[in-house]
């Protein structure tokens, strides 16, 4: 019987020790995969809402429709949605300029006891599309989109 | 692959090789870039600050892709003892390390204007200034054994050993806006399917062919650097034994 050559022993070696590896980030990852998130979303606020006062982050979409600026004119108030569930939310100051309805958006604030979420900050998310601004350049659909995302 | 195993052999080649690459790489991303800060037409939400795009990307890319370099290297270095790996890892860390600083610096910069903040720390942003930390620590490592001649084998076998284990972040980096809800977007581009416009993407994909010309233009420049200082010093350790 033939001995191993030391260059497939190591080659197995390292194999299983990558593999052995891999799964162990793999499963680091996975029990990270609720604390890693650096927001909630409307359905884990409904489902378990954190206690009021409690500082956290709300992320969604901003329903279509919902932005009412109240009279002295830096107050907002809107909604937070993700399909599932939607939460108010107030916000007083300036919101960052991809702030705007149909969008994503990062709330950072806290529960108040009546169920209306207080954001002390606002972070604007954007989506994974890049679409340029001159309509003649963008296909029928998505101008359509765009015009009825910009109504 | 043992045919390019004869330093020799590799120097013929990278001599008109290296030239070469930084010449198209220049030519490919200088045009690709002024294209893009200049012809492209603002983003319809960003408006112009989405020109970052064209740095930002491939910068991120190429951040990965050198990390993956050296895990591969290191892999060829470990197994089969092939006498260029070594140095092709240690070669990639410094132009992979420049990239993901790059990367993370135009990323700050895009993320004021747009997400409205320089910095948070969600899982893509994190894992990716891990990135820059784990190339520092490479660096530093490889910086040792090479002064520490002593160490020999041995020291380029621990740089190759922490070269792989370093590899298990960048699944992370790629998976990070999928597995975790994050302010970073999820992918634009998966698989053959782009949810970035033609009229960004094209000077997008040749800026990132360009930067990646001169991606490989500087590891092959290193590595025939590193190759010389072996050389001299093999060489005045003959002679003080002489």
């Amino acid at each position: 019987m033939s001995a191993i050559k030391p260059k497939h022993q190591r080659l197995v070696l390292l194999t299983i020790a990558l593999v052995a590896l891999i799964g162990a980030g793999l499963l680091a990852a996975w029990a990270l995969r609720n604390q890693a998130a650096y927001f909630y979303v409307p359905a884990d606020i409904v489902a378990d809402p954190p206690e009021a006062g409690r500082a956290v982050r709300l992320g969604g979409m901003v329903e279509k429709g919902s932005i009412k600026t109240a009279p002295d004119g830096v107050t907002i108030d809107f909604v937070v949605e993700d399909g599932k569930a939607r939460v108010p939310v107030r916000f007083r100051g300036i919101t960052p300029d991809l702030f705007i309805e149909g969008s994503g958006v990062v709330a950072e604030g806290r529960m108040e006891p009546g169920g209306r979420f207080v954001a002390d900050n606002l972070l604007a998310k954007h989506d994974e599309n890049y679409v340029p601004r001159e309509m003649a350049e963008m296909t029928k659909a998505q101008a359509t989109a765009t015009v009825a995302e910009t109504r | 692959m043992h045919g390019f195993a004869n330093p020799a052999r590799f120097l013929r080649i990278a001599r008109w090789l290296t030239p070469l690459l930084f010449g198209l790489g220049l030519l490919l991303a200088g045009g690709a870039l002024a294209w893009g800060l200049t012809q492209v037409p603002p983003d319809r939400l960003m408006g112009e600050t989405v020109r970052i795009l064209f740095i930002h990307v491939p910068s991120a890319w190429l951040g990965m892709a050198g990390w993956t370099t050296i895990a591969i290297a290191s892999l060829v270095e470990l197994v089969w003892r092939h006498p260029l790996a070594g140095i092709a890892a240690r070669a990639a860390a410094v132009p992979g390390a420049t990239f993901t600083a790059i990367c993370l610096a135009t990323g700050s910069i895009w993320a004021r204007p747009t997400w409205g903040t320089w910095w948070v720390w969600d899982g893509r942003l994190t894992s990716f200034l891990v990135l820059l930390f784990l190339y520092f620590g490479y660096i530093a490592l490889a910086g040792a054994a090479q002064k520490d001649a002593a160490g020999g084998a041995g020291g380029s076998r621990v740089i190759a050993i922490f070269g792989l284990v370093g590899a298990i972040n960048i699944p992370i980096i790629n998976r990070s806006v999928v597995w975790w809800n994050s302010l970073h977007q999820p992918p634009s581009i998966t698989m053959g399917k782009s949810s970035i416009d033609a009229t960004f993407l094209v000077p997008l994909l040749i800026a990132a062919l360009g930067f990646s010309l001169l991606f490989g233009g500087v590891v092959l420049a290193r590595m025939r650097t590193l190759l010389a200082e072996i050389q001299t010093e093999a060489r005045l350790r003959r002679k003080a034994i002489a």
